[in-house]
Order: C-alpha cells, then sequence, then structure tokens
C-alpha cells in the first residue's frame, strides 16, 4: 500500500491551515447567511452570524485546544486490518472503505492520540474524528485509548477523551463490541493511579462509546450542541412508534437526566480544562513548561 | 425454503402481537409445524447430524427460538434453592433481568440473566428480554453482594439487545451499561458469562464480563442484529440472512477470533429439542470453570479478567505513521 510509504499521517498542527484555493465565503446552514470562512475559522468554526457550530476535524479541536507549540501526535502506529473479510452490499471491502477514509481525510485511523499541554498542565489526548468512518470504534481505537492512558499513566498526565463517533465499528463484527471492555479495561489503570480522566462528549456520542468509556470520566462533559445517547432516535421511534421529544438526546436533555457535569461552550472548553485541572495539579506530573499565566494564578491559589 | 417461510410468517405474527393483537394461538400452530420440519431435517435418529454445518442465519434463528430454554429454565435445572432478589434501590424492578442467590455445585452463587417471556403476556412483563438501565443497575447490585460474600458469579445472556427507549435514555442505559462493564472488570470473585440466546450487542456485553465466556453452539453474539446491520450497511432489511453470515456472529467463528473461551454443545436441531442434555452439558461446563477459577487466589481474578479483554483486538502494524 503505498500511501503508508507517504509522509503522510503525522498529524502536524502547523500544516492546519486549509488550502488556498478553498472557496472564500460559505452559507451557514442554520441562518443562511453568507458568511467569511476565514472568520468562521477564527471563530472556532461557530458561525458569526448566528452562533451555529460547524463541524470540528479532529485536528481543529485539538488546535484550539492545546497551548501552542505543545502537541505532539503520539499515536501508535497501527491501522485497521479486515478480520472478518467484511464486504458490504456495494461489494466494497472494508479495507477499500478505510483507505478510503484514509485518502479523504490525511488521517491514518478515526482516533488521534497527542501529548500536550493546555495552561501548562500535562495532557494526553485521545480525539476522534467523526469524517473518518463516522469516527466509529474498532480495535484500532481501542488499541489507540489504552495506549493513550498507559501514556498517561506513565507521564502522570490529565486524560482527556473528545468523542464524536457513531459507536462501533460493524465491520469488525464482535471485535468492535469487545473495544468496550477494553477501553473500559484500560481505564481502570487511571483511577489506580489517581488521575483524572476528562470525557468530552460532542456531536455526536452515542451507541458503544457512549456505553462505554466515555461514559466512564471522572469528570464528563459535553460540548454544547453535542448529541448524547445510546440508541438513535431513528432506531428509538421505529420501536416505540411516537414522535421524540423535540430535545431528545441533546446536551441540554442530557444535563436535565443527570448524564453530564456540565455543558460547555466550544469557545469556553479550554477554559473550562484550565480550571478543572488546577484542582488535580498536585496529582499531575510538574510540568517544566507551565506558563507564566498558569503559574501565577496557582500561587494566587 | 418452506422453513424459511414459515419463519418469517412467525416473525410477522410476533411483530404483530408486540403491538397488541392476541395471536399467540396463530403463532403456536405455526411453530409447531416448523418443529415437526425441522426434526425431519436436523435429526435422523440414525446420525446425529453435526450441526456446525448449520448456515449462520439458521443459527440466528435457532438462538431466537421461541421454545428455546431461557435464564430461569436453567436456573430452576441447575441450581438449587434460587432465592430471587428484586429492585435496583434506585428506580425500580426490571423483569427482563433475574437476579438471585442459589446453591450450584455444593456451593452459593449469584445468578444473573436477562429473561424472555414464553407468551404474549410475559413477554410484556419480561419486556422481550431487553432490560431498561434499571435491570442492569440491579445486576450490579446482586453481583456486589456476591462479592462481598465471595460468592461466584454465573450469568446467563439472551436479549435482543438493551431497550431502545426514551425512558431507557433519560435513565442513562449507555452509563448503567459502561458502568456494569467497568465494575465487573474488577469484582473479586469468580464470573463465568454464558450466552445461551441471543447476545445483543452492549447489552449482552454489560452482563458477559466473565473470567470464562462460554457460549452454547447456537446462540449468537454480535455488535448488532442481522437486521440492522443489513438496514444500515446494506440499506435493507431484508438482506438479514445476508449480514448475519457478514458478522461472523456464530459460537465456532467467536471461539476463532478468540472472544469466548468455550463452545456448551446443543442436541442436533437445537437446545429445545433435548433440554435435558442441553443442561447437563452446560453443568460440566459450569463445574468446570468454577473449579478451575476457585483454585485461583481471588485477588489474581480481576487483574486477569481486565488483561484477557485489553488483549482483544486485531489491526496491523504499519513501520510509522510519519
Amino acid at each position: 500500500m503505498a500511501i503508508f510509504g507517504k509522509k503522510y499521517f503525522k498529524v502536524d498542527l502547523e500544516r492546519l491551515e486549509r488550502k488556498d484555493d478553498e472557496a472564500l465565503w460559505m452559507k451557514c446552514k442554520a441562518c443562511g447567511e453568507l458568511v467569511f470562512k476565514k472568520r468562521v475559522r477564527e471563530n472556532n468554526n461557530i458561525c458569526p452570524k448566528c452562533g451555529e457550530y460547524f463541524f470540528l476535524t479532529a485536528l481543529e479541536r485539538i488546535g484550539i485546544l492545546v497551548d501552542p507549540g505543545s502537541f505532539e501526535d503520539i499515536s501508535r502506529p497501527i491501522i485497521a486490518a479486515d478480520p472478518l473479510q467484511f464486504v458490504d452490499e456495494d461489494g466494497k471491502s472494508y479495507s477499500e472503505k478505510v483507505k478510503k477514509a484514509q485518502e479523504e481525510t490525511g488521517l491514518a485511523n478515526e482516533i488521534i492520540v497527542g501529548r500536550a499541554r493546555i495552561g501548562g498542565y500535562p495532557v494526553i489526548l485521545a480525539v476522534m474524528d467523526f469524517r473518518f468512518i463516522g469516527g466509529s470504534m474498532g480495535s484500532v481505537m481501542g488499541e489507540q485509548i489504552c495506549h493513550a492512558i498507559q501514556h498517561a499513566v506513565q507521564e502522570r498526565a490529565a486524560f482527556v477523551l473528545i468523542s464524536a463517533t457513531g459507536g462501533a465499528r460493524m465491520q469488525e463484527g464482535i471485535l468492535s463490541l469487545m473495544q468496550m471492555a477494553k477501553t473500559s479495561a484500560a481505564r481502570k489503570r487511571l483511577e489506580d493511579a489517581k488521575l483524572p480522566f476528562i470525557s468530552i462528549m460532542t456531536y455526536p456520542t452515542t451507541a458503544g462509546v457512549e456505553a462505554s468509556i466515555a461514559s466512564l470520566g471522572d469528570i464528563t462533559l459535553a460540548e454544547k450542541g453535542a448529541l448524547i445517547g445510546f440508541t438513535g432516535r431513528r432506531v428509538i421511534k421505529q420501536t416505540i412508534r411516537q414522535e421524540l421529544p423535540e430535545d431528545f438526546q441533546t446536551d441540554r436533555f442530557a444535563f436535565e437526566h443527570g448524564i453530564v457535569d456540565n455543558v460547555v461552550k466550544r469557545e469556553q472548553l479550554r477554559d473550562e480544562l484550565i480550571r478543572i485541572f488546577r484542582l488535580f495539579a498536585p496529582l499531575l506530573a510538574p510540568s517544566a513548561a507551565r506558563s507564566v499565566e498558569a503559574r501565577d494564578r496557582e500561587a494566587i491559589v | 425454503m418452506i422453513y424459511e417461510e414459515l419463519e418469517r410468517q412467525i416473525e410477522q405474527l410476533r411483530a404483530l402481537s408486540r403491538n397488541g393483537v392476541d395471536l399467540s394461538e396463530e403463532i403456536e400452530r405455526l411453530e409447531a409445524k416448523l418443529e415437526a420440519l425441522k426434526k425431519q431435517i436436523a435429526a435422523p435418529a440414525s446420525s446425529p447430524a453435526p450441526s456446525v454445518e448449520l448456515d449462520d442465519w439458521e443459527r440466528v434463528k435457532l438462538a431466537r427460538h421461541p421454545k428455546r430454554p431461557y435464564a430461569l429454565d436453567y436456573i430452576q435445572a441447575l441450581t438449587e434453592d434460587f432465592y430471587e432478589l428484586h429492585g435496583d434501590r434506585l428506580y425500580g424492578d426490571d423483569a427482563a433481568v433475574v437476579a438471585g442467590i442459589a446453591r450450584f455445585d455444593g456451593q452459593t452463587v449469584v445468578i444473573v440473566g436477562t429473561q424472555k417471556g414464553r407468551d404474549a403476556t410475559e413477554n410484556v412483563k419480561r419486556n422481550f428480554g431487553m432490560p431498561h438501565p434499571e435491570g442492569y443497575r440491579k445486576a450490579l447490585r446482586v453481583m456486589k453482594l456476591g462479592e462481598r460474600f465471595g460468592f461466584p458469579i454465573l450469568t446467563l445472556i439472551d436479549t435482543p439487545g438493551a431497550y431502545p427507549g426514551v425512558g431507557a435514555e433519560e435513565r442513562n442505559i449507555g452509563g448503567a451499561l459502561a458502568q456494569n462493564i467497568y465494575e465487573m472488570l474488577s469484582l473479586k470473585v469468580p464470573i463465568v458469562a454464558t450466552i445461551i440466546g441471543e447476545g445483543g450487542s452492549g447489552g449482552a456485553l454489560a452482563l458477559a464480563i466473565g473470567d470464562r465466556v462460554l457460549m452454547l453452539e447456537n446462540a449468537t453474539y454480535s455488535v448488532i442484529t442481522p437486521e440492522g446491520c443489513a438496514a444500515i450497511l446494506f440499506r435493507d432489511a431484508t438482506k438479514a440472512p445476508e449480514a448475519a453470515r457478514a458478522l461472523k456472529l456464530t459460537a465456532p467463528h467467536l471461539l476463532r477470533l478468540g472472544v469466548i473461551d468455550e463452545i456448551v454443545p446443543e442436541p442436533p436441531g437445537g437446545a429445545h429439542l433435548d433440554p435435558e442434555m442441553t443442561m447437563r452439558a452446560l453443568r460440566g461446563a459450569w463445574q468446570r470453570h468454577l473449579r478451575e477459577l476457585l483454585a485461583l487466589p481471588a485477588e489474581l481474578l480481576p487483574p486477569q479478567r481486565r488483561e484477557k479483554f485489553q488483549k482483544i483486538g486485531v489491526y496491523e502494524e504499519i513501520a510509522e505513521l510519519s
């Protein structure tokens, strides 16, 4: 597979800038207004006119959270195999599907594991990318999450999982179901090491991921606009043959039913994390590169 | 083909009766017909047909067979003095999950299982074996009771999945499944999980975190139902038989994939044709595994169990990402 020979997959935040040939303007799907793309990007992918959240890739998400220059991709060099030799009805094999997702996203996998600092605090991030086969969890994601947790323990860093996923990856059958158990088993190591695990649920966090690792955070945050639930709306509707409440499985629904600790606006997520890390600071490795600002704030506390 | 047609008719009737129409007589009549046919096909008295040759979709249908022994049948046949416990102490009692304490092989054990109904009325009560969060929370409560007293845990899994409904979501079904998985990984008593019928997705996994995971020969265990997979990936729910084959959800496949530890044999044609034989086979397997596990220091069980599940996964190593 020639694609793997290329310097292609390793995530580099400096390359985040999009290509110049892209259209300059876009139409907001919510308010219908024409908005300047650059403004949207500078605004954390939020519509400057009406506040609608646009989709964030994993890299964009990392970009708005971490201290500048602090991010390093530490993902394990693994990619999806096709253990079931799964072929869908269009005659397309799972391997082809993965390859197409890699080409379209420039990513090796649906999840990126990285080491970074946020407000100076040491963090291991595991961030899903919904564009890559719906951010679904197969053997690779399961292994990358375990790998991330192992690093968090070794480096005494906080573990932050950012979910954007439709659930388990059907094409890996039972092996994808087992990743729920696998990641939950790894999570115990954080508990034993007394390290905080912050789970951030975004649009969408559903099914197999929601019913395992994403629901096992010490602190669970929903990004404003998140969709959180186990069974998809459509399936529930088919089963009960009734209209569902309008706010069903929204961020508000999750908050009101006690499923998340807080709902946080995208532009405030970074500050929210820093507030939390400050409370856990004695348990985290001191970071030599901690920002002056962060140190000052701690001194005051 | 007559066989499949009959099954389809029965399934349709069953779907109808879920909406309140009582068609149980009609269903029973068709089932009897099907039964007779199945015996003809599967069990010529002279040569016990190796049921290994059954197609994956045939197995899906056997796993869902309405005459198949359910959790309480095993509990009744294999244990003594079963004392059922009710309620999760938080919200209610979910009859789709049975949980309690019993005697097995000379010692006290905790038993937890998902329970389907035998007829329309019972199925309303049992919700077709699809638990709500309170069912999983009851299961966990009783398993923790077992841990406190050092009682080994036996689980029996036969569920299409956790119930897809509004109440389930409001009460955080995902969180309940996650909690069961997480806590079961660290219970300091032996756990033997057995898939006896349908092992439906997260709702099955949340009771199947065992030191040993056993599966009856014609049971299935899958990330999604064949119908669901067909609807999503093939955009056509009638392609369920193809999806069943693609998902590799039968016991022989799962043993090969290292997801289960042992297949418990069933009589030719399925467990319901000779329940006693099925019970005997499961009794033997439980005895053997419990004895092995009870010989180990209890504190070794959780790390071993976690290691067992952490090892599962198939991926391709590449030289470097960059």
